[in-house]
């Protein structure tokens, strides 16, 4: 191929659409490296830590499209401490500094602040996409300054975030000049929306196709958005309380009749049952329906809704569903494919939540099944194996049985047969949480079976070092391993630490891991980050010199070319 | 050997100082293949790792406790977390106010139901509340022994309900407003409310 021309060879590079074919390709030869690295359009970075944002710059000047990821999975659940890390100010730093042409920026458990949201706003003049997804460390005016400056802005899309609200007037610092927009989803903000702003923002936008709204929207304003954006394909509702009586709901049915693209809803969040009939007429072309915030419709209301829904693939929803309701989805919802079913305090008395022949019901019923977020009360070995048997497709299983370490209720023995009927089964299995009582078997299934495993979450599970040694050793696609409050100590750990340089990272905490093996670990592999998160423990003394054999509250190890991070905080020791 | 009394004694002092995991005043627990070190982490797991049928009797209290000190569990996102918490704040302070109307009141009233303990309480406070409009008790019964008013409640599929007939919790998750309906009316709808 060295006799081929760069432009052809960048050319034949253009149909190359993951990173792991363009990586792969940049390290066949120098020549296919240099015409890689100049041609790249989007690069990928799964820890921020991995990399120094001033050396992708330099590498890849071309690039466009920047995706990064920041604080460990764990992060979600509030056990990695607030100040841990994972800025984007570096990121946007380091390609302002560059005079990258950059114009999509995605960010995922980053620390955003106004302050680089501003930097990136005035920094990139064709900037078009902004995805921010469980960020934090900005407020409502570093949207404002995007809104103001982002010409072209295409995409603002923010996904659970804690944004801290300094009132509403964000919206109206889009100009009048802005007519691009494709897609609007503020559903996280907590604080007022301007709604005259909104309905004329969305008016001059012909092209919206999505758009999310916050609970503060009222069902006025979103039947006036429906009325002048009727090709909606996505819609997140706003608050839907509405007095059923009045005109205004009529206007709603009327407004909603005319959304015929409409294929995905989501919001709900103050729903009562008496508002649902009004997207009845929309139902039957659904694909996506998200639930989750909406505790006040339940049993025959949500039924009767899901009944409509012949054509749905993605159903959110919470555990007030019921295994009834969940029979209702099995027999309706012939194309479905991901499943999440949540937990909730706030359903009402006498509820039912979910059990295993739920789960069992959906298996039969959607056999197209292949990604599941289940949260429950209780899991038998049977079910399970008969879920494997029924659903053999499943990329992503996570299940999570409420009660932490709880055996099979019929046989009380623990799910290690039903977890390997999953892994043995699902040949595509790519990420797996497990939970439930669980022994050292589970493991040995996991390692034998699990071969295109990249994620594995596990908690509260195991009996020794043996457990995670199966899986270190089995499961060659390993990318992310995160265990918390298991018996795995350092035996396991330094069994085989060149493992880590083919995983992105690796998390444990409340294990049996101590200092020392940490220290031995960070000896042993300089290209590892081996973090050692100490939270002041109240119960120990402050200790200077903290014995070896002490064990770690939180470990993160992470491979890395850019060596120790330098805006560690205190309590993260760098070994 | 002497002694065998206190011998005896002394091993049953040995018992009750002997340092174990699991509840004050429960059984040792069953071991399971699994052994946990002693450490106060694992003291919640052992506990919930006991065979079922010693936890039922003991899950009742413990589960909360056990929820409770968990960190990160379940593992949800903490916005969701946060949402799900503020709505039911939301729903528990915002109480559950409904209209209630009595046939020939000049104006309506509204009442929290989640002041009231039960129909009885409820009967009384509304009792209280419309006395002043002179139409009558709403507990007196007229000759043929059938009261004169009817306490009748909406419920979610818009239909018309005797108040009582369910069970309180029941009623307060269905009830959407109430009206208090003149005997004449209310014949078809049965004596005891």
């Amino acid at each position: 191929m060295t006799y081929f021309p760069e432009e052809v060879v960048e050319h034949i590079f253009d149909f190359l659409g993951s990173h792991r074919d363009r990586n792969a390709v940049s390290t066949v030869c120098k020549a296919w490296y240099g015409v890689e690295r100049l041609s790249r359009r989007s690069v990928f970075v799964g820890n921020c830590y991995a990399v120094r944002p001033e050396r992708v710059v330099a590498r890849f000047p071309g690039v466009r499209s920047l995706s990064v990821k920041g604080k460990p999975h764990f992060a979600d659940f509030n056990l990695v401490p607030d100040d841990w890390g994972g800025f984007a100010l570096p990121w946007i730093e380091a390609f302002a500094r560059g005079g990258l042409g950059l114009e999509e920026l995605r960010l995922k458990r980053m620390v955003v602040s106004d302050e680089s949201l501003e930097l990136l706003a005035r920094s990139f003049p064709s900037f078009k996409v902004l995805v921010l997804i469980s960020c934090e460390g900005f407020s409502t005016d570093g949207l404002a300054a995007i809104a103001t400056h982002c010409r072209v802005l295409r995409e603002l899309d923010l996904q659970e975030n804690e944004v801290e609200d300094c009132g509403p007037r964000w919206l109206s610092c889009f100009p009048d000049s802005c007519t691009s927009l494709v897609s609007l989803n503020f559903a996280c903000l907590k604080g007022e929306v301007n709604a005259a702003a909104l309905e004329r923002l969305v008016a001059r936008c012909p092209n919206i196709r999505t758009l999310r709204l916050n609970r503060a929207v009222s069902v006025d304003s979103l039947s006036k958005i429906l009325a002048r954006a009727p090709h909606l394909v996505d819609l997140g509702t706003g608050s839907f309380t509405i007095d059923h009586h009045a005109e205004a709901y009529h206007r709603l049915i009327n407004n909603f009749t005319k959304c015929k693209s409409l294929k995905s809803l989501s919001g709900f969040w103050d729903a009562s049952p008496r508002c649902l009939p009004a997207v009845y007429p929309i139902c039957g072309n659904l694909t996506g329906l998200n639930l989750s915030y909406a505790p006040a419709i339940q049993g025959a209301d949500l039924i009767k809704l899901i009944r409509l829904c012949l054509k749905l693939q993605r159903l959110w929803v919470l555990d007030c569903i019921g295994d009834k309701g969940l029979a209702v989805v099995a027999s309706t919802c012939k194309e479905l494919q991901e499943l999440r079913v949540f937990p909730s305090d706030v359903c009402g008395v006498g509820t039912a939540a979910v059990t295993e022949e739920g789960l069992v019901a959906i298996s039969s019923g959607c056999p197209k099944l292949n990604s599941l977020l289940y949260f429950c009360h209780q899991m038998t070995n049977a079910a399970l194996v008969t879920v494997a048997k029924n659903c053999p497709h499943f990329t992503r299983f996570r299940l999570c049985i409420l009660d932490p370490g709880k055996p099979d209720p019929v046989t009380n023995q623990p799910l290690d047969e039903g977890f390997g009927a999953i892994v043995q089964s699902c040949k595509d299995l790519r990420r797996l949480s497990l939970s439930g009582l669980l022994t050292d078997q589970v493991f040995l299934y996991i390692g034998m079976y699990a071969e295109c495993l990249e994620m594995l979450s596990i908690a509260f599970a195991g009996d020794s070092d043996k457990g995670m040694v199966y899986v270190l050793n089995g499961c060659k696609n390993l990318r992310k391993l995160e265990i918390r409050d298991s018996p795995f100590g350092d035996a396991a750990l330094l069994e085989d630490v060149g493992k880590y340089e083919t995983m992105r990272s690796l998390w444990m905490s409340s294990c049996y891991v101590t200092l020392k093996g940490c220290k031995t670990l960070a000896a042993k592999m300089p290209r590892l980050n081996v973090e050692v998160i100490n939270e002041r423990d109240e119960s120990d003394e402050m200790e200077e010199n903290p014995s070896d054999l002490r064990r770690v509250e939180k470990m993160y190890v992470y491979r890395t070319v850019a060596g120790p991070r330098n805006d560690a905080p205190d309590f993260v020791w760098m070994l | 050997m002497e002694g065998g009394g206190s011998y005896g004694s002394d091993l049953d002092n040995l018992k009750a100082t002997e340092l174990r995991l699991g509840l004050p005043g429960t059984d040792e627990p069953k071991k399971l293949p699994s052994m946990l070190p002693r450490s106060s982490k694992w003291a919640i797991l052992e506990a919930t790792k006991r065979s079922s049928s010693e936890i039922k009797s003991v899950e009742k209290d413990q589960k909360p406790a056990a929820k409770a000190q968990i960190v990160g569990w379940p593992p949800i996102r903490s916005y969701r977390k946060n949402s799900y918490q503020a709505m039911k704040m939301e729903a528990e302070t915002t109480g559950m106010y409904v209209k209630v109307s009595m046939d020939g009141a000049p104006y309506l009233r509204k009442i929290d139901l989640k002041v009231y303990k039960g129909y009885k309480e409820l009967r009384e406070a509304l009792e209280d509340m419309f006395k002043c409009f002179s139409l009558g008790e709403i507990s007196r019964m007229d000759e043929s022994n059938v009261y004169e008013y009817a306490i009748t409640y909406e419920d979610k599929d818009g239909d018309w309900m005797l108040v009582g007939d369910v069970p309180w919790e029941m009623f307060l998750s269905s009830c959407k407003r109430m009206r208090i309906m003149k005997g004449s009316e209310a014949k078809g709808l049965g004596s005891i409310p």
